[in-house]
């Protein structure tokens, strides 16, 4: 499992080094997509699924937005030889994963039946037992939140702070040097 | 921009109060009740924005100037992070409740859960203040041609 992961962060770092040092925009977008993917990879084999899903919609949009806005600008075209390379390619990928996520459909506990009932040491089980007696919150959510979570809520805050402070950087008109003084 | 009529200014004056209000008592209450920080936050905003919706942005900034919105954005996320690093002086780790340890209170009461309703109460702070921020800052400082700079939000305040 280690080495595993070992190789995923490698693969994360090279995927980084690239993003940066390529003088291809497109690239670029390709090599920052991979670095996320394999972010979301490394969550799994650490056995947090609920994080890793945020990383892959993240990535998802984020790739589709930034092609998106490097279209027009810095974008290859394809032959019609390799287009289809490129079809069969993403045909059988395709097919892959409807296969995957069927199998894995398949796993999902029944609608109603908590996954607590089926893995009894749960984390989720726990929190609803001790949630009151060590955090003397009556709300249960808020005592994860808060409380057992109290990291990713602070992540959470963090990227908040980092969207208010980029849109104020990004829509002021004048830089902060150039501005005339109105004395 | 169009004037909003009558009946929506006189509405959104009365109603503007107990959203605020309302918003309050989600945050005070989250470790109660359905509701939080977050949620809280949210409520908060949303009466300002309302305003804003109503009266214009010249109303709204006389409720919540510019110059104040950017300091209490800042200051919750500073006392949420001095809130967890409490947790990490006195009881070893980052985000352990030190209050509760050391005062447990009764459960089902207002004062109690330690720092869980003085994190929800940084939350809100900051959510309100960066959510109207990004309502505000969207609405009036425009990349496009036509749009205000800053100066447009800071002049208004001094008036």
């Amino acid at each position: 499992m280690i080495n595993l992961l070992t190789l995923v962060l490698i693969f994360m770092i090279i995927g980084a080094i690239i993003s940066i040092w390529t003088t291809d925009l497109l690239s670029a977008i390709i090599a920052v997509g991979a670095v996320g993917f394999g972010s979301s990879v490394v969550f799994l084999l650490l056995r947090a699924p609920d994080v890793a899903l945020a990383p892959v919609v993240v990535e998802v949009l984020m790739l589709v937005i930034l092609i998106r806005a490097t279209v027009g600008r810095d974008v290859h075209t394809i032959g019609s030889a390799r287009e289809i390379f490129g079809l069969s390619v993403a045909a059988v990928l395709v097919l892959l994963l409807l296969a995957f996520a069927v199998h894995a459909i398949g796993g999902l506990p029944e609608f109603g039946e908590p996954v607590m009932a089926r893995v009894a040491d749960a984390p989720a089980s726990y929190y609803l037992e001790n949630g009151l007696s060590q955090t003397g919150s009556a709300n249960i959510v808020t005592a994860v939140l808060l409380d057992f979570r109290g990291y990713d809520t602070l992540g959470e805050a963090t990227v908040l702070f980092g969207a208010i402070l980029g849109a104020m950087t990004l829509l002021r008109r004048k830089s902060r040097t150039d501005k005339p003084r109105q004395e | 921009m169009k004037e909003t009529s009558t009946i929506v200014k006189t509405i959104s004056r009365c109603v503007v109060g107990f959203i605020f209000l309302y918003g309050l008592y989600i945050v005070c209450y989250g470790h109660l009740t359905p509701g939080g920080g977050f949620t809280g936050g949210v409520i908060l905003a949303s009466a300002f924005v309302l305003e804003m919706l109503a009266w214009g942005k010249e109303e709204a900034l006389k409720s919540l100037p510019f110059r104040l919105a950017k300091p209490f954005d800042s200051a919750g996320a500073l006392a949420f992070l001095v809130l967890g690093l409490l947790g990490l002086l006195l009881g070893g780790d980052f985000f352990v409740n030190v209050i509760q340890k050391a005062y447990p209170g009764k459960p089902f009461s207002l004062f109690n859960a330690g720092i869980i309703p003085l994190c929800n109460i940084a939350i809100a702070i900051k959510v309100c203040a960066s959510l109207f921020l990004v309502i505000l800052v969207l609405s009036v400082l425009r990349v496009a041609a036509g749009g205000g700079t800053e100066d447009d939000l800071t002049t208004q305040e001094e008036e």
